[in-house]
């Protein structure tokens, strides 16, 4: 484990698939302990002295709060904006000399843009650490970090269980980062849920296919729910979609009930989703057993501290 | 070349002699060259030839005409079996196979239009890593998606 510790140091994160298995299960252990320090009402401040900037191009609840309150119970100061409306990227600055700017500025920096690849080329052009919270369609790591972690947390194992994901495979990042974070675990069985024009891209199934995830794709819930231990739900993003005109044709076209699962889930299944919804899974679902995803949202915060003491070096302290 | 070949073009006496291009592919050797016919270079193409090491193949003749270095990796995608060969007073001075590298760098553009290598205020050079040779298939090492070999092909003739 000394070793995984060492190699999260200074590092950037753009994909789950940067990182092992082993790296996961460093920072999972890290996680269970920023929760106990959570609960305890006795956080150290391992990040005294460190200023982080968050990046967020893109609008953002979530991800941009629980990074921020990540980084100030550990004692760091955080820089930052969210949209571009009032930043230099609306008088016509490019992305490249925003980053050198604020790698002049901070310690690390958290991005998130709507142009797939700009963490990885936010990180070729900073020294610090970039840490990818966002890439238009393509990756969202720390969504699947806690993800995964929920899922440990919930079942004791990230393997041998069987896992649907559903909604749109094709443009949601969160699901696509999940689908990859599973690749380093070994699960039962992955289905692929999805309206066929949501499939999930070609360069996703060729990575289950190269690490031998046992998944096939499905067009309905129904048919496969009763077999699930997780069922991850996503929300369409009107604004993923390149023609209008397709989000118009698949909007709404799965929704999970209380009663669905009630008459067809396993009594283990838990639902997941890294929020926000819409009308994916009805409100009458929350009460229930079932429900995991405000655990999930909780998880954020002790799971980005994490994050951040293992990359900018407060853990070793 | 077998000598059945050389019935049908004679030897040029200087310039660029592209063999072992895959069947049908001549074509759009010349149009990456830019060759359309109207520079006044003598110019043979042969085509759906035997080849020992092809079953078939194309044969490109240019007179008067060498490559730039970015036109022979740019042949590389195309035709990665091709054979470059310099000629001069009539003799192959240097005969070389093109090379595809692991990494593509600056000759294509992503098909993803919100790739950020799609931008272009950003001094970001497209980046491929090449998956498969034979049927070509690149990934876009910043956006991760798959570009096929007709991607390529469209490209480097400008379809």
């Amino acid at each position: 484990m000394g070793s995984a510790r060492a190699t999260w140091l200074g590092r950037d994160v753009i994909s789950i698939l940067d990182f092992s298995r082993d790296m996961l299960e460093e920072l999972f252990l890290v996680a269970d302990e920023m929760d106990r320090f959570l609960r305890s009402g006795r956080v150290p401040r391992l990040l005294e002295g460190k200023l982080v900037a968050l990046a967020f191009f893109e609008p953002s609840t979530r991800t941009r709060l629980s990074f921020d309150t990540a980084a100030k119970r550990l004692g760091a100061e955080t820089i930052g904006f969210s949209g571009e409306e009032g930043t230099s990227i609306a008088k016509g600055e490019n992305l490249a000399d925003t980053v050198r700017m604020l790698d002049s500025y901070a310690d690390a920096i958290v991005i998130r843009h709507k142009y797939e690849g700009s963490a990885l080329y936010a990180a070729e052009v900073a020294e610090h650490p970039v840490i990818n919270a966002g890439d238009g369609k393509q990756h969202h790591p720390t969504q699947a970090m806690l993800d995964l972690y929920t899922v440990r947390q919930l079942f004791g194992s990230v393997d041998g269980l069987v896992y649907g994901v559903l909604g749109d495979l094709r443009y949601g990042r969160a699901a696509t980062s999940f689908i990859l974070g599973l690749t380093l675990f070994r699960p039962k069985k992955l289905y692929l849920i999805s309206p066929p024009l949501l499939r999930a891209r070609e360069e996703v199934l060729e990575v289950l296919r190269q690490r031998g995830i046992v998944f096939e794709e499905a067009g309905s819930l129904e048919e496969v729910i009763g077999g699930l231990d997780v069922l991850y739900v996503t929300r369409i993003q009107r604004e993923r979609f390149p023609d209008p005109s397709e989000y118009e044709k698949v909007k709404g076209s799965y929704r999970v009930t209380r009663r669905l699962l009630e008459e067809h889930a396993k009594p283990e299944l838990r639902v997941m989703h890294p929020l926000p919804r819409v009308d994916e899974i009805s409100f009458d679902v929350d009460e229930t057993k079932y429900a995991a995803y405000f655990i999930q949202a909780r998880n954020g915060v002790p799971v980005r501290m994490a994050l951040l003491a293992l990359v900018l070096g407060g853990w070793e302290k | 070349m077998s000598p059945g070949e050389a019935l049908l073009v004679r030897k040029i006496r200087d310039g660029t002699v592209i063999d072992h291009i895959p069947a049908g592919r001549a074509l759009v050797v010349l149009r990456i060259l830019g060759i359309t016919g109207r520079e006044g270079l003598r110019v043979a193409v042969v085509m759906n030839v035997e080849s020992r090491r092809l079953g078939r193949k194309d044969i490109v003749k240019i007179e008067n005409r060498h490559l730039r270095p970015e036109e022979v990796n740019k042949i590389a995608l195309v035709a990665p079996t091709a054979t470059i060969n310099i000629v001069r007073d009539y003799e192959v001075v240097e005969k070389k196979r093109v090379e595809l590298p692991s990494i593509v760098e600056g000759i294509l553009k992503c098909t993803n239009p919100t790739c950020i290598t799609r931008k272009p205020r950003e001094p970001v050079k497209p980046r491929f890593r090449v998956l498969s040779r034979r049927p070509l298939r690149l990934q876009c090492m910043y956006c991760g998606t798959i570009v096929s070999e007709d991607d390529v092909v469209k490209q480097l003739i400008g379809g």
